[in-house]
């Protein structure tokens, strides 16, 4: 491996550091708000907003979707971007 | 309400008997493909990112979250979807952080990672101490719970159901190792998935197909507090702390984490993962309308005479529902979600025996295939009689705090050291044994001083500690004592491998051997075509 490789792969490796870093930070926001809203904004996450919903369970749901969504957005990026790059550095030989 | 439920029921065993004879012809024929050590632990690498997703997410949805929190929403409303959201949202932090660079770094256990660039001996046996005391906490609770579970719905006495979900589990991971336990997790995911859509489109059919007008129902019948957070959390520092147990619980489980190793590639590690994240999500959503479903059409009243865990509300609905023989398929689909979680935790834990204990500490990595893949079975045959012993040992014991208490050690004891050692250069071996061991320990003593042992098993008036869970403050404890244990003296070859293993994190074992040509080391066999 050669040297402008290794420094190709290093900077690829942070981006990818950082693009997970980011992603982690999303989820334990929306998680960690979720649960302090629980914690310390009980009758807030009992308000209703319609027959059958109230805030916490609309919120609940919006956590759950968010997490598959979130792996999903990484998922794109590193099919998209990750993986063609990491190739591009490689060269034919190497596989992804 | 009258019930059927806890007299043997034919259509509930039979079910159960065809689930058994096919997953034990599958076994039969994995036993076949199951030559190597590589083969017995990993599925020699040859499971698809789909099949691996699946299975992932039969690791995972284990009866307490099919039967717990359908009979937590049923019996307190909103206060189940607390545990959903928490047992769903570590699955982006393992993909985000864990799942490539695993699959990229190691072989079989998640100490292959942390003990990559360190001293093997040291770091091999504090990461086998951390996964084997939360293999063991894990088992105890799913082998009490089956034990209960099938007392209840089929009418078998606790010890005989213990023994069966012993030795039918022995005989897929004896037998037929990952390729058998793969397959029964995957045959169980779908089993489940199916179930669980099958009741609550049953339930939906009754409101107009809408989730809203059930819960409303729910709530004319039991008043606004329903919808609102309850008694769960009665103190906030415990939600956090829970909170934190659950996120990064899942990122340190050693039968999730060994699950990256059956996948070629890091890329379908990737893939693996965002289905499995997809299916539990959906999985968790469906639990919740089970739950109030159970809540209007079955009724608290009725749930808890039966069970005052609300463990019975998803069954009693299904026959609620269903019938009689839907009742038997749930009751069986429960019994199968037991076994295939339980094979799972069994292999994880012979890994951590044999690959991490006798070949690496003990042999000094250098153990024969053969003698490898005996001990390997040696190993899961004594877990697989520890799981019988324990279950029968803690009969009639609380252990539903069990659960929580491993995910408590998988975040302190495993987490912080597998992070660490991924991200910091200057980690080294004593920070990692010292971070593991306090983790572990922490976690430990903190959760026999809490109020969950001292209250509600030791019945004394209080505890020492205050929080339920002790994630809060083990967790970063973990993480402190490996990073004061790492600048407190440095060592000099662990640092100068950094680069190596980093690019090798990226780059995976196959690539990493080509670029720097020389040829692939023995741990990045590739993987064998089983057919």
């Amino acid at each position: 491996m050669t040297e402008q490789q290794k420094q190709a792969l290093e900077a690829l490796s942070s981006r990818r550091w950082l693009v997970a870093a980011l992603l982690t930070g999303a989820m334990v926001a929306a998680y960690f708000g979720f649960i302090l809203l629980v914690a310390f904004g009980k009758p807030l996450m009992g308000r209703l907003l319609g027959e059958g919903l109230s805030l916490g369970i609309l919120l609940g749901a919006i956590v759950i979707v968010l997490a598959p969504t979130l792996t999903g957005i990484y998922v794109y990026w590193a099919n998209r971007h990750y993986d063609s790059e990491l190739r591009s550095i490689l060269g034919p030989k190497g596989q992804p | 309400m009258t019930t059927t439920l806890g007299s043997p029921s034919v259509t509930a065993i039979l079910f159960f008997v065809l689930f058994v004879v096919v997953t034990l012809v599958i076994t039969y024929w994995a036993a076949k493909r199951t030559r190597t050590t590589s083969e017995f632990f990993a599925a020699g690498g040859t499971v698809s990112a789909r099949q691996n997703g699946l299975a992932l997410a039969g690791d995972y949805m284990s009866a307490a979250s099919f039967l717990g929190i359908a009979g937590l929403v049923a019996l307190s409303g909103f206060d189940g979807l607390i545990y959903s959201v928490g047992w769903l949202v570590g699955w982006p932090v393992v993909t985000f952080l864990i799942a490539e660079p695993l699959r990229n770094l190691g072989k079989y256990t998640f100490a292959d990672i942390v003990a990559y660039r360190l001293k093997q001996v040291p770091v091999r046996i504090a990461a086998a101490v951390g996964t084997l005391t939360v293999v063991a906490f894990y088992l105890i609770a799913q082998m009490v719970g089956a034990g209960n579970l099938i007392k209840m719905m089929f009418g078998i006495p606790f010890e005989g159901a213990v023994v069966i979900v012993g030795l039918v589990m022995l005989a897929y991971v004896l037998f037929g190792g990952m390729i058998a336990t793969t397959w029964v997790q995957i045959i169980k995911a779908v089993l489940l998935l199916l179930g669980a859509t099958l009741l609550a489109l049953l339930v939906l059919a009754k409101f107009e197909m809408s989730p809203l007008r059930l819960f409303a129902a729910a709530r004319a019948q039991y008043g606004d507090a329903v919808l609102a957070p309850g008694k769960l959390i009665a103190k906030p520092f415990d939600a956090v702390s829970l909170g934190i147990a659950l996120m990064f619980g899942t990122a340190g489980l050693p039968h999730i984490l060994m699950r990256f190793y059956t996948v070629p590639d890091a890329r379908a590690a990737r893939k693996s993962v965002f289905l499995a994240t997809g299916l539990i999500g959906y999985f968790y959503l469906v639990t919740f309308i089970l739950g109030f479903g159970a809540s209007v059409l079955v009724g608290r009243a009725g749930i808890s005479a039966l069970d005052k865990g609300g463990n019975m509300a998803a069954p009693l609905l299904a026959e609620v529902v269903g019938g009689r023989v839907f009742l038997g398929f749930i009751s069986a689909v429960a019994f199968a979600t037991i076994l295939a979680v339980v094979a799972g935790l069994t292999l994880s834990g012979a890994a951590a025996l044999s690959h991490d204990l006798w070949v690496h500490a003990i042999k000094r990595g250098h153990a024969d295939e053969r003698d490898q893949l005996k001990v390997a079975r040696l190993a899961s045959l004594f877990l697989g009689l520890i799981a019988i012993a324990l279950g029968i040992l803690f009969k009639g014991q609380n252990v539903a705090y069990m659960v929580g208490l491993a995910f408590a050690i998988a975040a302190s004891a495993n987490f912080p050291a597998l992070i660490l050692s991924m991200v910091w250069r200057r980690f080294t071996t004593s920070g990692a044994v010292v971070s593991m061991l306090t983790g572990a320990g922490s976690a430990l003593v903190l959760i026999f001083l809490s109020p969950t042992v001292q209250v509600e098993i030791l019945h004394r008036a209080s505890a020492p500690f205050p929080l339920k869970n002790p994630a809060l403050i083990t967790v970063p404890l973990a993480f402190l004592a490996g990073v004061v244990t790492s600048l407190a003296a440095r060592e000099r070859s662990a640092e100068e491998q950094f680069a190596e293993a980093e690019r090798r994190m990226h780059v995976g074992a196959g690539a990493a051997a080509q670029i720097s040509g020389h040829a692939a080391p023995a741990s990045s066999q590739p993987a064998r075509d089983l057919s």
